[in-house]
C-alpha cells in the first residue's frame, strides 16, 4: 500500500492552493524543509515568510496579515506551534476569531528519534479547548488535501495536525472531506473503533484481525475533532454498544476525551481509550515507539476484546 | 492651518480625552488610569492629525492602522475613537460593564475602530508587522502604528517582532514606546531594567527618535520624520509621565491599575477643566 506522510501531502496541497488563491500566504519558523512549506516558497517566494526561530512572532504576524484579508498558513512542529505560541494563538488569533490556519507537522510520537522534546502528545487537548478553533486530524494524504481546502473555506482559526512519517493512503482521489462529518470506514456490529490521524489505518488493521476471529467491528474516522460529529458517535454507540478510541495523543483532552464526553452525555456505553497514558514519548523508530506505547493494531484489537 | 493652531487644538483634544479617561474609569470602578493618561497626547496626535482614517468606514482598506499593544490603556483608545466619531461619546460610560462593547481590554470584534484585540502584553508589534506586510503585498500605502509600554518591553516577543520588522524593512511601520518608567510592581528600572532602550531598538535595526511624549510639536515632528524614513521601521521612544495631567496620579506607581473614586474623580476633573 502506498505510504505518504501527511506533511508531504500538505506541501503539495499548498502549491495547488497558492496557484488558485492569491490571498494565501505561508509562514514558517525555520522548518520549511521539514514541514514541506518549501515547495510553496519555491513557487510563490513573495508570499512566503520565514520568521526564523520565533514561533510567537510567526503567529502574531499571521494575525496581522489576516486582519487585512490574507489567508495565512503557519507551519512548524506541532509541539512548538501549540506550546511555544499558545498565548499568541489565544490572544491574537482565536479570541479575535481571525482566519489563521495553523498547519502543524511532526505531531505525536512518530516524530521518532528526536525524542520527547519534539513529540507533541497534548496539542489536540490545547487546540480543542480553544474557543473558535476548528481542529482537523487528517488520516492520510487525501484527507490532508481536503483539510487544507476546507480550512480555507472555514471562518476563524483552524488547526491541522500533520505527521512526519508515511501513512497508508486510505481514500480514493474522489474523496471529499466535509468538515465535522466523520467517515464510516467500515461498518460492524460488535463494537466501533473511533480513530483519528494515523491511528485510522491501525484501526482498520485491527478490524481485519478481529474479523478473522469472528468479531465484527466498525471503524469511524473522525478527521474533524472540532466540531465533533456527535451524531455519528452516538449512532455508533447505539448500533454496536461498545466503543474503543484510538489516537496518537494523550488520552487526556484529545479524541478519547471528546468521545467519552459525548457518550457520557448522550448515550453511555462501555468504552476504552487507546492512546498515550499521561506520559511523554522518547527517542526511537516510529514503529518501535508505537509498539512501546501501545498504539498498534494489536493494542486496539486487544482493547476491543477486553470490552466485549 | 498653521502649526501653532494645530498644536493648540490637539492639546485641547488631549485634555478632553483625559477627562473622558477619568470619567469612564470612575464610572467603571476599575481599570488603568496611569498608562492611559501617559499615552493621551500620543494617541490624540495619531487620531486627530497623523492617521488617515474614515470613521464612517472602519473597514476602509486604505486606512492607517493603530495597534494598542499595551491593551490595558484601552480607555485612551476608546476616548479617542468616540471623540473621532466611531461610536457615541455617551457609550464611554459603559466601560467594563456587562454587555458593553467597551471591554476591559480592546476587542476588535465588538467595537468599530479597534484594529486588534489586545491585553496579553508583548503581542501587538508582531500583529502590526503582519499588517505592514499585507500593505506591501497589496501595494497599498497605508501606515501602521503600534503603541507599546516600557514594561511591555520585558516580553520576549517584542524583540522577535522588532527583529522581523527590520529584517523586512517595514518603513510603513512605527512603534511608539510610552516610556513612563513605571509598571505594576514598581519602577521598570527596578523590576527589570530595559535600559538602554533607544540603543536596543537601534541595535535591532530601527530608525530611533527620542521625544518628550507630552510635547505635541515633538510628537508631530517624530511622526513626520517616520513618514520620510526609508528602508527601516521607526521607533519613537516617548518619555512620558504616568498619570500625566492629574497631580496626585503623576509618577505614582499605585495609579497603574486603580480607578479614582468620589472626591478623587472630582479633583482630577477639576485639574483637567
Amino acid at each position: 500500500m502506498t505510504k505518504i506522510a501527511t506533511r508531504e501531502a500538505y506541501g503539495q496541497a499548498l502549491v495547488t492552493l497558492g496557484a488558485e488563491n492569491p490571498d494565501v500566504v505561508v509562514l514558517d519558523a525555520d522548518l520549511a524543509k521539514s514541514t514541506k512549506t518549501l515547495a510553496f516558497k519555491k513557487h510563490f517566494p513573495h508570499r512566503f515568510f520565514d520568521l526564523g526561530i520565533a514561533e510567537a512572532n510567526m503567529i502574531g504576524t499571521a494575525a496581522g496579515l489576516a486582519t487585512a484579508g490574507k489567508i495565512p498558513f503557519c507551519s512548524t512542529f506541532a509541539v512548538f506551534a501549540t506550546g511555544r505560541a499558545y498565548d499568541q494563538i489565544r490572544q491574537s488569533v482565536a479570541y479575535p476569531n481571525l482566519h489563521v490556519i495553523i498547519a502543524a507537522t511532526h505531531a505525536g510520537i512518530t516524530v521518532g528519534e528526536d525524542g520527547a522534546s519534539h513529540q507533541s502528545v497534548e496539542d489536540l487537548a490545547l487546540m480543542r479547548a480553544m474557543p473558535n478553533m476548528t481542529v482537523f486530524v487528517p488520516a492520510d494524504a487525501v484527507e490532508t488535501a481536503g483539510a487544507v481546502r476546507a480550512a480555507v473555506a472555514c471562518d476563524g482559526p483552524v488547526y491541522i495536525r500533520l505527521g512526519r512519517s508515511g501513512v497508508p493512503v486510505l481514500h480514493g482521489d474522489d474523496f471529499e472531506l466535509v468538515p465535522g462529518k466523520a467517515v464510516e470506514m467500515r461498518r460492524g456490529l460488535d463494537a466501533t473503533i473511533i480513530a483519528c490521524g494515523l491511528m485510522v489505518a491501525q484501526a482498520l488493521e485491527a478490524a481485519e484481525q478481529l474479523a478473522a476471529e469472528g468479531i465484527d467491528v466498525g471503524v469511524l474516522n473522525v478527521h474533524t475533532l472540532k466540531p465533533l460529529d456527535v451524531q455519528a458517535i452516538v449512532n455508533a454507540a447505539q448500533r454496536t454498544g461498545a466503543i474503543v478510541t484510538a489516537e496518537e495523543h494523550s488520552i487526556i483532552g484529545g479524541l478519547g476525551s471528546a468521545v467519552a464526553e459525548t457518550l457520557a452525555e448522550h448515550y453511555p456505553v462501555p468504552m476504552l481509550r487507546v492512546g498515550l497514558r499521561d506520559v511523554f514519548g522518547e527517542s526511537g523508530k516510529p514503529d518501535e515507539l508505537l509498539r512501546k506505547y501501545g498504539l498498534t493494531a494489536e493494542d486496539i484489537a486487544n482493547a476491543v476484546q477486553s470490552l466485549i | 492651518m498653521d502649526m501653532d493652531q494645530a498644536v493648540a487644538e490637539l492639546a485641547e483634544k488631549a485634555r478632553v480625552i483625559r477627562r473622558h479617561i477619568i470619567a469612564m474609569l470612575g464610572e467603571a470602578g476599575s481599570g488603568h488610569p496611569g498608562g492611559s493618561l501617559s499615552a493621551a497626547d500620543i494617541v490624540t496626535a495619531l487620531y486627530f492629525r497623523e492617521m488617515r482614517l474614515d470613521p464612517s468606514r472602519p473597514d476602509w482598506p486604505e486606512r492607517d492602522r493603530f495597534v494598542l499593544s499595551k491593551g490595558h490603556a484601552a480607555p485612551v483608545l476608546y476616548a479617542a475613537l468616540a471623540e473621532r466619531g466611531y461610536f457615541p461619546v455617551e457609550e464611554l460610560g459603559t466601560l467594563r460593564k456587562l454587555g458593553s462593547r467597551l471591554q476591559g481590554h480592546p476587542d476588535m470584534k465588538k467595537l468599530p475602530g479597534v484594529e486588534m484585540s489586545t491585553g496579553s502584553l508583548g503581542q501587538g508589534l508582531a500583529v502590526a508587522n503582519g499588517m505592514a506586510l499585507a500593505a506591501r503585498l497589496d501595494g497599498r500605502d497605508y501606515r501602521v502604528y503600534a503603541l507599546l509600554g516600557d514594561g511591555e518591553l520585558q516580553e520576549g516577543q517584542v524583540w522577535e517582532a522588532a527583529m522581523a520588522a527590520a529584517h523586512y524593512a517595514l518603513e510603513n511601520l512605527v512603534a511608539i514606546v510610552d516610556y513612563n518608567g513605571l509598571q505594576i510592581d514598581g519602577p521598570v528600572s527596578e523590576v527589570m531594567a530595559p535600559e538602554p532602550v533607544p540603543d536596543k531598538w537601534r541595535a535591532f535595526g530601527w530608525h530611533v527618535l527620542e521625544i518628550d511624549g507630552h510635547d505635541m510639536r515633538q510628537i508631530l515632528a517624530a511622526f513626520a520624520e517616520a513618514r520620510h524614513t526609508r528602508g527601516q521601521p521607526t521607533a519613537i521612544i516617548a518619555r512620558t509621565v504616568k498619570g500625566k495631567g492629574v497631580s496626585f496620579m503623576e509618577n505614582e506607581v499605585d495609579w497603574h491599575g486603580v480607578a479614582p473614586k468620589g472626591e478623587q474623580i472630582a479633583q482630577a476633573l477639576e485639574e483637567l477643566a
